[in-house]
């Protein structure tokens, strides 16, 4: 079979879940919906190793392979296909996509299994993972354009899961607009490149693109920023990246899949793939590459500050799609890839210790009550510690070699980029203590009343709160169900956490600099043409990175060890001593407030100007004018109206007469 | 015969039928002055017709009275509504146009 076909089965499987779960939940048991979805994610996930194996028979510059299923539009000049892009780029991502997402299915099997909504739960998702791969496996801009909108709809419908839950539903109305406002950013570029260059397909763009535009040119410049639009609200990026610590309103496994491992990534891989029009726009590509930067740095203070476990993840989420995103920005596809791959298997490895220690916290999501879960909670205290590990960048674990990666090129570039390298390496120190805040504060410690719960083989009932607010509320619509669930109990759970956390240890192998370098080799066949591609760093300065990169975890992981093990006072000191700081921290940057000023309130404004005078003042006066002119004018002419029948012949005679009387002056 | 003694005689027609329209009050005369400004015209018609020696004139004359009799269909059915409806038979009393 062709990689096309595969592709198309790709596609195919998650969409057929979706429909099905959909569509038969009333007449099925409720367990068939979870075995269902998880199945069609695992037929997706072998169809997309089939597309893998079968692009590797291929020549690498024959790679590059696209199919379309019928046109949607053509008509002068314009074609518009339903067509797929199947090559090695798109290829990772789908593997990437749906195999973990296979592994979340597997684990939401059994944490979701209490809940109400199950059945609704498995057909969102499965709904996601398609609209997902449609974002991935589309071969021209519109069909890019319809799978972002379909993922910012997904995402919408499993933030606010839970809809009984006020916090959830605004969580998911504020992520539903900011990804709007990404989209209208992706349509107004699509239109922009279809203006310039008479076309949507990926390959005839970048082609064409090559000969139409200069090097940052105006146009070339607008349509690679309004490109970022898009990419900045899907992946969280400042000043776009407010949704996404509100998302983890959300089920545990919807954060780990979808604000974790792949939506979030959907900027990344917009930019690696439009890489030659970013190529042909530097401009752009730095800009990208600062805002990148700004948000690792700025998400991993805030994560430093954090109590919620699950935002504390979140933001910590965002500051590496920041690595990614300077990666790619610079140049450096293979290591931005390459991260986006290892970041999805330890960062879903993560959020899923971190839903299995919630259940056994009954629901609470703050780590300052939780401690001492190693003796209770043994196989999630590994998940998490191996997960915060290769977070933390440790050496030999997957995040060890794919950061570096990244930081490496940037210095090898030289010049304006060491700024990348420096602030790279500064944040990977901050990532490495966040990291073990969690690991360190969750596992070692006295253990807490719920994990002793644990540990005497029941589990903590708490009231069922809202952990945002503190509100009560009903569990008639899940909240994890009326039960909870630890990984410990839970195989469907601990195999998930398990592959996951082999995959963390090991996947930093395929990349090793100048040993395999099997990322490299494949992703060549979709940037062969592109010249950064091709900057490798010497090994030597490589390996001096990894060196770096391993000093400053081990460093993170020591300040983390001392602040929260050996010397358990000294938050509360460091806390008082820098008040202004913390608060500063607490309060996120003030990025809320910031928007709420900027955005929000000018716009109410804007609307109550528009309706106290604009709509009051200006349209009703226009309307009553025109509506008091026509009366005056029917006022003057209505006495002409006698009603005399004799008084018109008389007019019309007249008239005639007049008429005649003129012509005869006229003619003679 | 020369063509304007018809075109005189075609114009003390129209005349009397034009003055017939405007002074008298009974709807049934106002009809038939009408009909009489109407044949006005096709005198004036065919007597420039025959004093050409073409049938433009002609033609236009046989449409006038198709015209004629359809007015008059017309014009007698409504008169006969009215008087059914015992509604009164003067052209001034009738004013449900008035503005």
């Amino acid at each position: 079979m062709s990689a096309t076909a595969f592709g198309w089965l790709i596609l195919l499987f998650p969409l057929a879940g979706s429909i099905l779960i959909g569509l038969g939940h009333r007449r099925w048991p409720a367990k068939t919906a979870g075995w269902i979805g998880t199945a069609a994610i695992g037929l997706a996930f072998a169809a997309a190793i089939g597309a893998f194996l079968s692009l590797l028979g291929e020549p690498a510059e024959e790679r590059q392979l696209t199919s379309s299923a019928w046109d949607y539009a053509t008509s002068v000049g314009l074609d518009i296909q339903l067509g797929i892009l199947v090559d090695p780029l798109s290829v990772v991502m789908c593997l990437v996509v749906t195999g973990v997402s296979t592994l979340i299915h597997l684990y939401s099997t059994a944490y979701m299994v209490s809940d109400k909504g199950y059945a609704r739960f498995f057909s969102y998702l499965n709904f996601f993972v398609f609209s997902m791969l449609l974002l991935v496996l589309a071969g021209n801009f519109v069909l890019l354009i319809v799978g972002w909108a379909f993922v910012g709809f997904a995402s919408y419908a499993l933030i606010s899961f839970w809809y009984r839950r006020g916090t959830a539903t605004a969580a998911g109305m504020k992520a539903f607009v900011i990804n709007v406002v990404g989209d209208i950013g992706l349509v107004l570029a699509a239109f922009l490149i279809f203006r310039e260059v008479g076309a949507f397909e990926y390959l005839t763009v970048f082609e064409e693109s090559r000969e139409h535009f200069e090097t940052n040119e105006g146009s070339i410049v607008a349509i690679c920023l309004l490109l970022l639009v898009g990419a900045f609200a899907k992946s969280a990026q400042i000043p776009f990246h407010t949704w996404l610590p509100d998302a983890m309103e959300g089920p545990t496994p919807v954060s780990a899949l979808i604000h974790a491992a792949t939506m979030v990534t959907a900027g990344v891989y917009l930019i690696a793939r439009a890489h030659p029009l970013f190529e042909l726009a530097p401009t752009a590509a730095d800009i990208a590459a600062f805002v990148g930067l700004a948000t690792l740095i700025v998400a991993a203070t805030i994560a430093l500050v954090v109590t919620d476990l699950k935002r504390i993840i979140a933001y910590s989420t965002m500051s590496q799609i920041g690595y990614m995103i300077v990666g790619v920005s610079i140049g450096a596809y293979t290591a931005g890839i390459f991260h986006l791959m290892t970041h999805a298997f330890f960062k879903a490895l993560l959020f899923m210790a971190a839903g299995s220690v919630i259940g056994a916290m009954a629901g609470n999501q703050n780590i300052d009550r939780m401690s001492g879960f190693r003796r209770a909670m043994p196989f999630t205290s590994l998940a998490l510690i191996v997960g915060g590990l290769a977070l933390a960048g440790f050496p030999l674990m997957s995040g060890f070699f794919s950061k570096d990666e990244i930081l490496v090129f940037a210095a090898e570039r030289g010049g304006m980029y060491w700024i990348f390298a420096i602030g790279g390496y500064a944040a990977a120190f901050l990532t490495a203590f966040y990291a073990f805040r969690i690991g360190f504060r969750v596992v070692l410690g006295e253990p807490c009343e719920e994990a002793k719960e644990v540990e005497r083989g029941g589990l903590a009932h708490g009231e069922h709160e809202n952990p945002a607010t503190g509100e009560k509320e009903d569990t008639e619509v899940g909240f994890p169900g009326s039960e909870h669930h630890i990984a410990e109990r839970a195989p469907g759970m601990k195999i998930a956490m398990g592959v996951l956390a082999m995959l963390s240890i090991v996947a930093g192998f395929i990349q090793l600099p100048g040993v395999t370098a099997g990322m490299e080799h494949f992703l060549e066949g979709s940037f062969e043409e592109s010249e950064l591609f091709h900057i490798v760093p010497s090994e030597g300065s490589a390996y001096t990175g990894l060196l770096i990169g391993g000093l400053m975890a081990f460093a993170g992981i020591g300040v983390a060890y001392l602040v929260y093990v050996a010397r358990p006072g000294l938050t509360g000191r460091l806390r008082s001593r820098m008040e202004g700081v913390h608060g500063f921290l607490q309060r996120k940057w003030y990025f809320d407030e910031a928007i709420d000023f900027l955005v929000y309130r000018p716009a109410i404004k804007l609307g109550q100007f528009s309706n106290n005078v604009i709509e009051r003042v200006v349209v009703d006066g226009i309307v009553s004018v025109t509506a008091g002119a026509v009366r005056e004018a029917g006022l003057l002419v209505r006495g002409a109206q006698s009603g005399f029948v004799r008084a018109y012949a008389l007019l019309v005679l007249g008239g005639f007469a007049a008429l005649a009387l003129y012509f005869l002056v006229v003619s003679s | 015969m020369a063509v304007e003694w018809y075109l005189v005689l075609s114009a003390l027609l129209f005349a009397t039928g034009a003055a017939g329209v405007l002074l008298r009050r009974s709807p049934l005369v106002v009809l038939l002055c009408l009909e009489l400004m109407l044949n006005a015209g096709n005198l004036a018609l065919l007597a420039f017709a025959r004093s050409t020696g073409t049938e433009d004139g002609h033609v236009f004359a046989l449409v006038v009275i198709v015209v004629a009799a359809c007015e008059v269909v017309v014009g007698l059915g409504l008169i006969v509504a009215m008087f059914r409806r015992r509604l009164p038979l003067n052209v001034d009393e009738l004013r449900g146009l008035k503005g």
